[in-house]
């Protein structure tokens, strides 16, 4: 049971450090403080803003430099990992959330709509890719 | 009463729609953000698949270096047929007096018949001519071959006369354009001047190298680029690239198509393109990049023309780097010296006695040094150097014919130009070998930094590596990179730029793509093209490597359960491709199932050679093995088949074949061979069409466009 617990463990770490050496452009082992967002969440991970703020808080340096150590990064995201945090969110909560914004129950809802619902009403930042991708 | 509670009741309704509302916009951005996520690795994941795929090719070409000279210490010919064939392999170039260049590549002679629909050039070029040069190009037309060699003798002229360095200044026109490597990609080319304008008086342009390869029209860049460049002679500049260079364009295509002499006339033309550009003294531009040697004093007195191939395939030591001159057994210096009259044919009778390696290999480096001495005595050609000799095309061994004769400072010529071509900016700082290219150095801030002083430099321009977004700085901005073949791997994969400098040498940038393609599709849509092409590049080179690979597999399977897991399988996959590539991020596009966790290897392999095999009847094997080396065959191919006919004996191809697989030490038989050739449809009197050949084995679903990065070329 240990051996295995062990070899799980092995494997996210090595999983992490993957991940992360995807975004460290300097091969130095930091990647800039920006880019967390998309490791963690590429590491199959969703969560809230809010909730990454508070995991960066637990990776920063002391006096934050802009930049991430990754020896700093392995053991949260392990912990992250193993404890199955910020798990996806179900299909059917999706489809529900989209109609609760959906107040005319057209069955959709335009670009505008979703922009302004992301902008607003959320903690999302204009996103100019939204336009993009949908 | 009522209606206050009522209003209570409806604001708590509202309260609550509105909290919901929230909690639904944040929902979906969580949902959104992973999304996102999960885009981007994947872009990058793709890119690195792609450009450690494109690095790990150059690299083979150090290998094929090493073939060569492998062939020179180990080949024991067991018939004169052979050693016939050997020789002739290494005895590659002619090499020519100015005259005699003009009298092989003669086009006076060729006659433009009136059938021909395309464009009429005549010398001194106008800017007419230009304009319907690119008209008839737009419109899919050729060159008339004669047309083609007339302007490559006036650009060699016009050539010889530049320095090493050319200097541009921005008093004479308001600014300066700096375009990257092109690659053959001429909508990208046409696309510049629609955007920029056309090269004028008043509009400068700066070519900044590798026009050629890879992309499929390689020849009517280099006839866009030559015509401008001879209309405005003081307006256009261009600088030589890493793939300006005959052993490179030998292993990327640049050649068999287009006949010997505009070959041959390529080849003379190249080697006398500057090789770095000034402008106003302070932004200094080349190709690849710099490293801590870079000395211009010396770069502007070489003689430039005497590299026609910078590939000499020496490594240097990265504790002395200090270039050693190769040490050949017993050679003399005394072949080296030009006798006063003719003197028989060299070559001996007798071969010396096959069984000791080492007297055959100095025996074919004296056969071989003899009959140039030979040929260029009854060419009344001396050594001396102010004449106008020209370079012979060389094969890389015929480089190490030459080590003798070079002396330490030819040497250190050599790695100045590689040094400039070939070299890539890093983060760290210091100068070390650059290895994953072969050739050049790594060099960090520290080397820019020293450069831009010495010279009191205000920042390099330099391209050499394809950029997502068309260009990138490093160094502090000390060092930007341009590069200007926008879908470099594949439709979507980059955008490409080019660089505008006034005066004041601030840079204004303007990206493009070069495919109406690319502007509709969505980010997603794109960025999953371009992810299919590479994995489907990634997939051959895993079969590439089936038998290293379920050697490694079966290392984890002592048991031989025929299984295991992700993390070995991930492991495993590394130690033998050795593309430092995230292989567990990689692995769902790579692998489809699995049981339990665990992989069966062996049918994922099958699974991977059922994609790649167009010719069922040949054995996996031998289809692997192809696969593997399939561009250094192409280059050997190529310089085997030497009028660039694209035909080679059947004979010829068994000598390679059994050569290569002999330094590969792949276990090949005759009836290996044999069954080979006879899947191949060859008919032509025993000549094997050897485009046919490679045709053969490529990939089986090609992408539906025409634009195809892994093309013939």
């Amino acid at each position: 049971m240990f051996l295995f617990a062990d070899r799980v463990e092995a494997e996210i770490e090595k999983k992490v450090i993957e991940a992360f050496e995807v975004f460290d452009h300097e091969c130095n082992k930091t990647v800039d403080v920006r880019e967390i967002g998309s490791i963690v969440r590429s590491l199959g991970c969703y969560p809230t803003e809010a909730e990454l703020q508070e995991l960066l808080a637990e990776i920063e340096e002391e006096e934050p430099t802009g930049y991430i150590h990754l020896e700093k990064f392995i053991p949260v995201m392990r912990k992250v990992l193993l404890e199955r945090s910020y798990q996806p969110i179900p299909e059917d909560v999706l489809l529900h959330a989209f109609e609760a914004l959906d107040e005319n129950k057209c069955g959709y809802l335009t670009k505008e709509q979703l922009v302004k619902y992301m902008t607003e009403e959320g903690n999302m930042t204009p996103c100019i890719s939204l336009g993009w991708a949908l | 009463m009522g209606s206050s509670s009522s209003v209570n009741a409806n604001f708590k309704y509202a309260l609550q729609k509105s909290e919901n509302a929230f909690k639904a916009a944040v929902l979906i951005q969580r949902w959104y953000r992973r999304y996102v996520a999960r885009l981007e690795m994947r872009r990058r994941c793709t890119w690195r698949i792609f450009q450690s795929i494109e690095y790990a090719c150059e690299q083979d070409q150090i290998k094929l270096h090493d073939f060569f000279s492998y062939l020179m210490d180990h080949f024991t010919p067991s018939s004169s047929k052979e050693r016939d064939f050997i020789s002739r392999m290494f005895i590659s170039g002619e090499s020519f007096k100015e005259v005699e260049l003009e009298k092989y590549c003669d086009y006076e002679s060729m006659e433009v018949p009136d059938s021909y629909t395309g464009p009429h050039l005549s010398f001194p070029l106008l800017p007419d001519h230009a304009t319907a040069l690119l008209e008839a190009f737009k419109q899919k037309q050729q060159l008339h071959a004669r047309y083609v060699l007339n302007l490559l003798h006036e650009t060699r002229k016009h050539l010889k006369q530049l320095p090493n360095i050319s200097h541009v200044s921005t008093c004479y026109s308001e600014e300066v354009t700096v375009c990257g490597d092109l690659h053959g990609q001429l909508d990208d080319l046409f696309l510049i001047f629609y955007k920029n304008g056309l090269p004028s008086p008043s509009k400068s342009y700066v070519f900044n190298g590798d026009f050629v390869d890879r992309g499929k029209q390689s020849l009517e860049i280099l006839i866009v680029l030559f015509t401008f460049l001879l209309v405005y002679p003081n307006e256009v500049h261009l600088n030589r690239g890493n793939h300006e260079d005959h052993m490179v364009n030998l292993r990327y295509g640049f050649s068999a198509v287009h006949g010997r002499k505009i070959l041959k006339m390529i080849q003379n033309v190249f080697c006398w393109l500057p090789l770095a550009t000034l402008i106003d003294q302070k932004v200094l531009i080349i190709h690849g990049g710099i490293s801590d040697t870079t000395d211009l004093d010396m770069l502007e007195k070489i003689k430039r023309h005497k590299f026609v191939s910078v590939l000499r395939g020496k490594k240097r030591k990265e504790s002395n780097r200090n270039v050693e001159i190769q040490e050949i057994n017993g050679e003399s210096k005394a072949d080296a010296s030009p006798a006063t009259g003719p003197s028989p044919e060299p070559r001996p009778a007798q071969a010396p006695s096959m069984t000791n390696r080492l007297e055959f290999s100095k025996w074919v480096r004296q056969t071989v040094q003899e009959q140039i001495e030979w040929c260029r005595r009854l060419a009344d050609i001396s050594d001396s150097e102010e004449e106008e000799e020209l370079t012979s095309s060389s094969c890389v061994s015929m480089a190490d014919l030459d080590a003798p004769c070079w002396t330490r400072q030819e040497e250190q010529k050599q790695v100045s130009i590689l040094d400039i071509l070939w070299s890539d900016p890093m983060p760290q700082e210091g100068c070390r070998e650059n290895t994953v290219r072969g050739g050049g150095c790594y060099f960090g801030p520290d080397v820019t930094e020293k450069i831009l002083e010495k010279y009191s430099l205000q920042f390099l321009i330099r391209s050499h590596e394809c950029k997502h977004e068309g260009y990138e700085f490093c160094h502090n901005r000390k060092v930007l990179t341009i590069f200007s073949a926008s879908n470099y791997y594949e439709i979507g994969s980059n955008r490409g730029a080019y660089v505008k400098l006034g005066p004041d040498l601030v840079p204004h940038f303007v990206q493009y793509q070069a495919n109406k393609t690319a502007h509709t599709l969505t980010m997603t849509q794109r960025i999953s093209r371009v992810e299919e092409s590479a994995f489907r590049a990634l997939r051959e080179k895993l079969f590439a490597h089936t038998s290293g690979l379920i050697s490694a597999f079966k290392a984890y399977d002592k048991d031989g359960t025929g299984r295991i897991t992700l993390s070995n399988w991930a492991t495993a996959v590394e130690s033998v491709l050795r593309l430092g590539l995230p292989w567990r991020m990689l692995r769902p596009q790579l692998v489809r199932s699995t049981a339990d966790g665990l992989l069966e290897y062996k049918s994922w392999l099958e699974d991977l050679a059922v994609e790649q095999r167009s010719q069922e009847h040949i054995q996996s094997g031998l289809l692997e093995v192809i696969y593997r080396n399939r561009s250094n065959l192409e280059t050997i191919f190529r310089i085997i088949d030497r009028d660039h006919s694209g035909l080679i004996s059947f004979e010829e191809f068994h000598q390679t074949w059994k050569l290569f697989s002999s330094h590969m030490n792949i276990e090949l038989t005759d009836d290996g061979i044999n069954d080979l050739v006879r899947s191949i449809d060859f008919n032509k009197d025993g000549n094997i069409d050897f485009n046919e050949f490679l045709e053969a084995f490529r990939l089986v679903k090609q992408s539906q466009d025409s634009h195809s990065s892994r093309g013939l070329w």
